[in-house]
């Protein structure tokens, strides 16, 4: 009879403590609040976090089915980030956003086989915009290659259209993300007749002194850097320390965070990076946020990051994937839907001026439309600089596309491949 | 002279610099081995936590803020006041002695007589309390670190050489910096260790901890008296580095920069460590200027490791290492 009791006691609370299947829209996290990389880890949660929550608190959830935000440490290492995936696979996880290029790689044949959609917004495998090939994978707005083009096409406007003769080193993160944009500046070097020097930092880049020695010894006329972490930072600070000119000084989005410039303090002068999205904080959704999460006591973090670079990347990401879950529910004709629906909106997904300025984001993206072959996106970027008197980043051009035939071209012949070894049949379904 | 011995001597000058940065690493490791005996894996976190707490304190920041607003729905971060260098540095060495003494007696005094293995695993475990602690006391964001020492290229360098060869050298000044810094603490280092009753005791202790013991040398205030000294080291090292990238988790890491550092000097020698740091750092800047072209760069991580296991085939005990003969 005991027995019968606690049998039940325990079935009830089964009952209660299971999750609520497809009753709710699951977001699971894989974030970064620790170890090397947590400073810039920490507010992209934030950020992602703070507008699930913002639309769960002023919305009700989307097209009102309430958001479920589960988090996971990865650390920004490879082998955590796959038990992490593991850990949520089987509770019908609506889009994984891995924020590792590394943890990337590792998913893309784990998710197709699982059919779970994975976004990579402006990093991981950049062939992964040929939808045709990667199904569930989708690394829209702008990828590496994107990125490579757009900071050369910006460099060939400052230079009357020619970079013929130009001597243009890339500083990079020795590891999978930092390598991505080597072949595409190696095809624009042919190309265009710029000499080209990959110069490799192994992590974490604490020092640099050999690399900003050779720099040095170089003298070219750019640099471009594909950073991370500590990286970022020593790296502006060598090229400070060695008074190479900073607006000649060019970071992918990555290596463009207050985090990078502000150690440095007023050497960082000038400094220029990329970036896929608007930067401040004057825009409209910030204020909800405010309102809606931070005045509550629900922020993820101290809510002091808000419009800082990469909490906006995280906001953005967010946004992407909470705008795919509603083309989804749309196409779907029901709130609670499932992973291979939600990849049917991301294959929808249809970022316009219009829809931008309903979200409180307006201009804050390139707009685009992602099809079932494009998952890549558009491709645009804008550059900003920094002043260090102000503390702040101001953007100094408007979206400059990439060169995206070229891009397509490389993603074909790469994702081609990639096919061949999977035996993956290149379709669009 | 031609362009690439200018250039392979400009590396090594720059490589005596840096190894100078890695040798302050070292010493910390060094200053505990020597009179406990203990590998303190904790050395690099130390060093992050010693730079945490000194930028806190400059900056007025309140400790544990994040978890006090937590609890208490409050919104302080700080005192509204900054401190000089002069006041912070000071009250940050109060911090790390009385992290010595939280360590010795929470710690250490249970692990009397304990295997140096099961010490080793305890200073696993304290790195990564450490490195908690400090996340919580202070946040993760990256802070920037400046106790008024300059940066860049030093100008007079670049003139004399310039003068000298054609060519200008780069050396940056907060190395020289650290050359002069290393330089005082270990001459400190030396004069507390020779001419003071606590530096002889302590010598006693890192010679045979019976014989001190019997001499009534209290082996619980040298073990105080070393990890302080410990602290403070790791306070000046990750001054030193912090001032280069920002004070963030990646200063634990440079610990690891440590290790080959005291394979090739010797476990328990001051000026093993110095000569150690600088033969690693004039090894990587070469090596790297004449293998770069052929084997591609960022060989700095690992050629300081093979340049250690070279050393471990020939001379285990490191250059000023004692030769440990063990008789059956």
């Amino acid at each position: 009879m005991k027995m019968t009791h606690v049998a039940a006691a325990f079935a009830a609370s089964l009952a209660v403590a299971a999750p609520a299947v497809a009753q709710d829209l699951h977001f699971p996290m894989l974030s970064y609040r620790t170890g090397p990389y947590a400073p810039g880890g920490i507010p992209f949660a934030d950020g992602y976090h703070d507008y699930l929550t913002l639309l769960n608190e002023r919305d009700g959830g989307i097209g009102g089915v309430p958001i479920r935000i589960t988090e996971c440490e990865t650390a920004y290492n490879t082998e955590r980030g796959v038990e992490c995936y593991e850990s949520v696979r089987g509770d019908n996880p609506l889009v994984i956003q891995p924020l590792s290029t590394g943890i990337t790689y590792q998913l893309i044949p784990r998710v197709t086989e699982d059919h779970i959609p994975m976004l990579t917004t402006g990093y991981g495998r950049t062939s992964a915009m040929n939808g045709n090939v990667f199904h569930y994978v989708f690394n829209f707005p702008a990828n590496y290659w994107d990125g490579a083009s757009v900071a050369i096409n910006y460099l060939l406007s400052q230079n009357d259209g020619s970079l013929q003769g130009k001597k243009i080193v890339l500083v990079y993160h020795n590891s999978a993300y930092g390598r991505e944009p080597i072949r595409t500046l190696e095809i624009l070097a042919e190309r265009l007749g710029f000499e080209f020097l990959p110069i490799a930092v192994d992590h974490p880049g604490q020092e640099q002194g050999s690399q900003w020695l050779q720099i040095r010894r170089e003298r070219p006329d750019y640099v471009l850097m594909w950073g991370w972490g500590v990286m970022n930072a020593v790296a502006i600070q060598e090229a400070a320390n060695i008074r190479f000119p900073m607006e000649n000084f060019i970071g992918i989005w990555w290596s463009g965070s207050e985090n990078d410039v502000i150690p440095v303090g007023a050497g960082a002068n000038g400094y220029t990076a990329l970036t896929f999205h608007g930067i401040g904080t004057d825009y409209p959704v910030y204020q909800d946020i405010q309102q809606y999460v931070v005045d509550r006591g629900l922020a993820a973090g101290a809510g002091d990051r808000i419009g800082s670079a990469v909490y906006s990347r995280g906001v953005y990401a967010a946004m992407l994937a909470a705008e795919a879950a509603r083309t989804a529910q749309e196409l779907a004709g029901h709130g609670a839907i499932t992973p291979d629906e939600m990849r049917d909106g991301m294959e929808h997904l249809n970022i316009t001026d219009e829809r931008l300025a309903e979200l409180g984001l307006p201009g804050f993206s390139a707009p685009f439309q992602v099809s079932c072959a494009n998952h890549g996106g558009p491709g645009a970027a804008m550059l900003q600089r920094w002043n260090a008197e102000t503390q702040s980043w101001s953007l100094i051009t408007d979206w400059i596309n990439s060169d995206r035939e070229l891009i397509g071209q490389l993603a074909d012949e790469d994702s081609a491949a990639y096919a061949a070894e999977n035996n993956i049949a290149p379709q669009c379904n | 002279m031609s362009d690439t011995v200018l250039f392979a001597l400009e590396a090594a000058l720059n490589g005596l610099t840096v190894g100078i940065m890695y040798s302050l690493v070292a010493l910390g490791f060094v200053l505990i081995f020597k009179a406990s005996g203990i590998f303190n894996f904790a050395q690099g976190v130390m060093a992050l936590f010693a730079a945490l707490t000194l930028v806190g304190i400059q900056t007025g920041q309140v400790p544990f803020s994040h978890l006090i607003n937590a609890a208490l729905g409050t919104n302080i971060h700080d005192f509204g006041f900054t401190l000089p260098a002069i006041l912070s540095i000071p009250l940050t060495v109060g911090v790390m002695v009385l992290m010595a003494l939280l360590i010795e007696r929470l710690v250490l005094k249970h692990l009397v007589n304990q295997e140096p293995i099961i010490l080793f695993m305890a200073t696993i475990g304290l790195a990564y309390f450490l490195e908690g602690l400090g996340d919580i006391m202070w946040g993760a964001e990256v802070k920037p670190l400046d106790v008024g020492i300059p940066q860049g290229m030093s100008s007079t360098v670049d003139e004399f050489t310039y003068n000298l060869f054609g060519y200008g050298f780069y050396i940056d000044v907060l190395s020289l910096w650290a050359l002069g810094i290393a330089a005082v603490l270990v001459t400190a280092l030396v004069v507390f260790s020779q001419y003071t009753k606590q530096g002889r005791a302590l010598r006693a202790v890192a010679d045979d901890h019976q014989a001190a013991l019997s001499v009534g040398i209290s082996l619980r205030f040298i073990w105080v008296l070393t990890w302080s000294i410990a602290g403070i080291v790791a306070l000046v090292a990750g001054i030193m580095w912090g001032s280069k990238s920002g004070v963030q988790f990646s200063l634990s890491l440079i610990a690891l920069k440590a290790l080959p550092v005291l394979i090739l000097g010797g476990f328990t020698s001051i000026p093993g460590a110095i000569v150690g740091g600088l033969l690693i750092g004039v090894g990587e800047k070469l090596f790297d200027f004449f293998m770069q072209p052929i084997i591609g760069g960022a060989t700095e991580n690992w050629f300081a490791y093979m340049l250690a296991l070279v050393f471990l085939l020939f001379r285990p005990q490191g250059l000023f290492g004692e030769k440990i003969i063990e008789r059956v």
